[in-house]
């Protein structure tokens, strides 16, 4: 963003990597799948690099108002500096404090979240599917995070996305409105679980292998980590992948 | 005839009038312990969600089972309560049937109207008895319904089929002393469900009949005289407070958590930044979160009693389904059971808030607190659009603000984002590498 700034441009999106994306090894590759769609569709657009930082949400949802505001002060201030209109960020976590809580503290701007925007692309045949590569005629599941779903109703945009790659889209007994947390959300990525009978991934994750599906998709690394650390545990590994949609789509474009 | 029971109905109706006026205010008071809401904006929206949520039973008919059962008891509730209307002419005038002249065949109609919703209701109470104590239901069977919110469950059912039972029996006795050709007794063709019942009294001398017919109808009133008083500190609460609780629902984005002003400002103040209203610094310094009732809002108390206890957030809740102590449910309940206790306290001059307690610590656990993922899903299940998550999420803020209580992990986490601005202990410089990759495969 600052390169671009400084030579006068301004593009037309931000892409809000996030924390996971930027350090988390596995959702990094998402990262980098977005960025190759992005750049293959000649989209205009920045990332802030090292001038982003935490959105504050896992301090806020952990009762830390301070931290969390002192965060989305600074986040604010870089973006307004930038005057940032639009932003797209493959977290639902971001994208729901950027969307619905930043406003209040003088941060506005249309956010969308990355199913959303590469169901735009796809509708408007700037992504040309290529029949879905390895996944083609497979069944694959979605598991619907809690902050992009009931927190924000996308429902539609993320299966829209897996249905266009000519693969069966098979649904959890759990789904949409009704869908099972991972088990990350409020924080709890950060800690360790409270004591109960089982883990929340482990609910989920089995739910998930119940429908046969060979590849289970998410819009969210910390459901990517739930769901694939639920997958070890059950030492499916080798047989069922989980999958962002950005890879999906990567996959199926050859990028 | 003697004018005794014309009086004695008066009288029982200015005591129960009484005791129900003393129990409204006492509700209002209770629930008035919370703070202001702001929730007066988009009127428009909120009559349509009442009117969808509460009048229209949208959610309940998520599960169409109970939903139509549970309609029995709610339309029958609204419709028969026409009925009382007669009854209360009956009962001051010393009347027998007075509509019945004016009225005519509709007259009829009605009554078969209300006989069918009574007989629907007769039934959906045996059934809902029967999935409350034959068939284990997770969400009948939880540890916070053990005790009097199941008695009051029952007793519920149990009431509501005495009261229909007493409408058809009343019918019947009255027709069968019609049919007997007693000129105090209309005869009413057609009446479908008690003239089932009717051969059952056919054969009994008249005496017996009047006094069948007259207990049922004071029973009939009484019971839903009792009714109305005894609701108010029941779980039944619901079926008036559905209604303003679902007008004031969240309208927001469910993942929107509120601001907090007061920190707003102070980060301002921290950080040098001039706001246009720049403002006045708050006279007294609340407290940060919530640690008692009067730190809720009062649509958060409001909830508290509106909850019907049906536990389908807790059914959903992914804490509590694998068995973490979490129940939101129980967070409801407890917040009730604690303005309950603070209010009775304050009406008998007790020290109110200050006796001790808080529904933080002595209701609602930390561990409890902790479990919860903020999913959503409770706030999405519950039928009258109950919002557990936002008093557990006010009390972390009081754990973490407050208490500085938090565990030790999130601790740690705090100490990440203030340090390396992210939750994970990386260095901030390291936040552009993965693109590294992506120039590398581009250039190849
Ligand atoms: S938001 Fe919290 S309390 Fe509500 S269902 Fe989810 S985990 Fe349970
Ligand atoms: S909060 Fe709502 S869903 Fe939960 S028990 Fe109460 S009424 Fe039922």
């Amino acid at each position: 963003m600052a390169e671009m700034a400084a030579s006068g441009e301004s593009p037309e999106i931000l892409f809000w990597v996030g924390c996971a994306g930027s350090f988390d090894d596995r959702y990094k590759a998402v990262t980098q799948a977005f960025v190759k769609i992005l750049n293959k569709v000649g989209v205009s657009f920045a990332v802030l690099g090292p001038e982003e930082t935490c959105t504050g949400d896992p301090a806020r949802r952990a009762g830390n108002e301070f931290l969390f505001q002192m965060q989305a002060v600074g986040n604010i201030q870089v973006m307004n500096g930038y005057n940032v209109k639009k932003v797209v960020t493959a977290c639902p976590h971001c994208f729901n404090t950027i969307k619905n809580e930043y406003p209040a503290l003088g941060g506005n701007y249309e956010v969308i979240h990355h199913s959303t925007f590469l169901q735009q692309l796809i509708n408007d045949g700037k992504v040309v599917i290529k029949g879905g590569g390895d996944f083609k005629g497979k069944k694959i599941t979605f598991h619907d995070s809690c902050y992009l779903g009931r927190a924000n109703n996308v429902y539609e945009a993320p299966r829209d996305v897996i249905k266009a790659l000519d693969v069966e889209l098979v649904e959890m007994k759990r789904c949409r409105t009704k869908g099972l947390c991972c088990g990350a959300g409020g924080a709890q990525m950060f800690k360790e679980p409270e004591e109960g009978k089982k883990d929340i991934n482990i609910e989920r994750t089995e739910e998930a292998l119940e429908t046969g599906a060979s590849a289970i998709a998410v819009g969210c690394p910390f459901c990517l980590t739930m769901m694939a650390d639920g997958v070890k545990n059950k030492n499916r590994e080798n047989d069922v992948q989980v999958y962002d949609l950005a890879e999906l789509i990567a996959k199926d474009q050859g990028l | 005839m003697s004018i005794l029971p014309q009086i004695i109905f008066l009288l029982i109706f200015i005591v129960a009038g009484y005791v129900l006026y003393k129990r409204v205010s006492f509700l209002r008071r209770a629930i008035m312990l919370g703070k202001k809401s702001g929730r007066t904006d988009n009127p428009g929206e909120r009559w349509k969600t009442m009117g969808l949520v509460a009048f229209g039973q949208k959610k309940m008919f998520k599960r169409i089972v109970p939903a139509i059962f549970h309609l029995f008891l709610y339309v029958g509730f609204i419709i028969i309560n026409i009925e009382i209307l007669e009854f209360v002419i009956d009962g001051l005038f010393g009347q027998h049937r007075y509509f019945f002249p004016f009225t005519g065949t509709w007259y009829m109609v009605a009554l078969n109207i209300f006989e069918f919703l009574a007989f629907g209701s007769l039934v959906a109470s045996v059934i809902f008895l029967i999935r409350r104590n034959i068939i284990k239901i997770r969400r009948f069977t939880a540890r916070e319904l053990f005790g009097w919110p199941k008695l009051d469950a029952n007793l519920i059912l149990f009431a509501e089929i005495t009261l229909m039972t007493a409408i058809l029996v009343m019918n019947a006795t009255d027709q069968a002393l019609a049919d007997k050709g007693y000129a105090h007794y209309t005869q009413i063709e057609g009446l479908f469900f008690s003239s089932l019942i009717k051969p059952l009294f056919i054969d009994m001398g008249a005496t017996t009949l009047f006094y069948i017919e007259r207990i049922a109808w004071w029973l009939h009133i009484i019971g839903i005289l009792g009714f109305a008083i005894y609701i108010t500190y029941s779980k039944h609460l619901h079926i008036f407070l559905a209604f303003p609780n679902t007008y004031y629902s969240n309208l927001k984005p469910k993942g929107e958590m509120k601001n907090m002003e007061e920190v707003t400002n102070e980060v301002n103040m921290m950080l040098g930044i001039q706001t246009e209203n720049t403002p006045e610094p708050p006279a007294e310094i609340a407290r940060f979160g919530a640690k008692d009732v009067n730190d809720l809002s009062w649509v958060n108390v409001m909830n508290a009693f509106a909850c019907t206890e049906c536990g389908r957030c807790t059914d959903q809740c992914p804490a509590n389904i694998t068995g973490k102590k979490l129940s939101p449910r129980k967070i409801m309940m407890d917040t009730r059971d604690r303005a309950e206790e603070v209010a009775i306290s304050l009406e008998n001059g007790g020290k109110g808030l200050e006796d001790g307690k808080s529904l933080y610590g002595d209701y609602i656990t930390k561990e409890e607190i902790n479990a919860c993922t903020s999913c959503n899903a409770c706030v999405e299940a519950c039928p009258v659009n109950i919002d557990p998550l936002a008093i557990i999420l006010d009390i972390r803020r009081y754990v973490a603000m407050e208490e500085s209580g938090t565990p030790p992990q999130w601790n740690a986490m705090f100490q990440n984002i203030e340090t390396s601005f992210s939750p994970w202990k990386f260095a901030p410089t390291d936040r552009f590498n993965w693109a590294d990759k992506v120039k590398e495969e581009e250039q190849k």
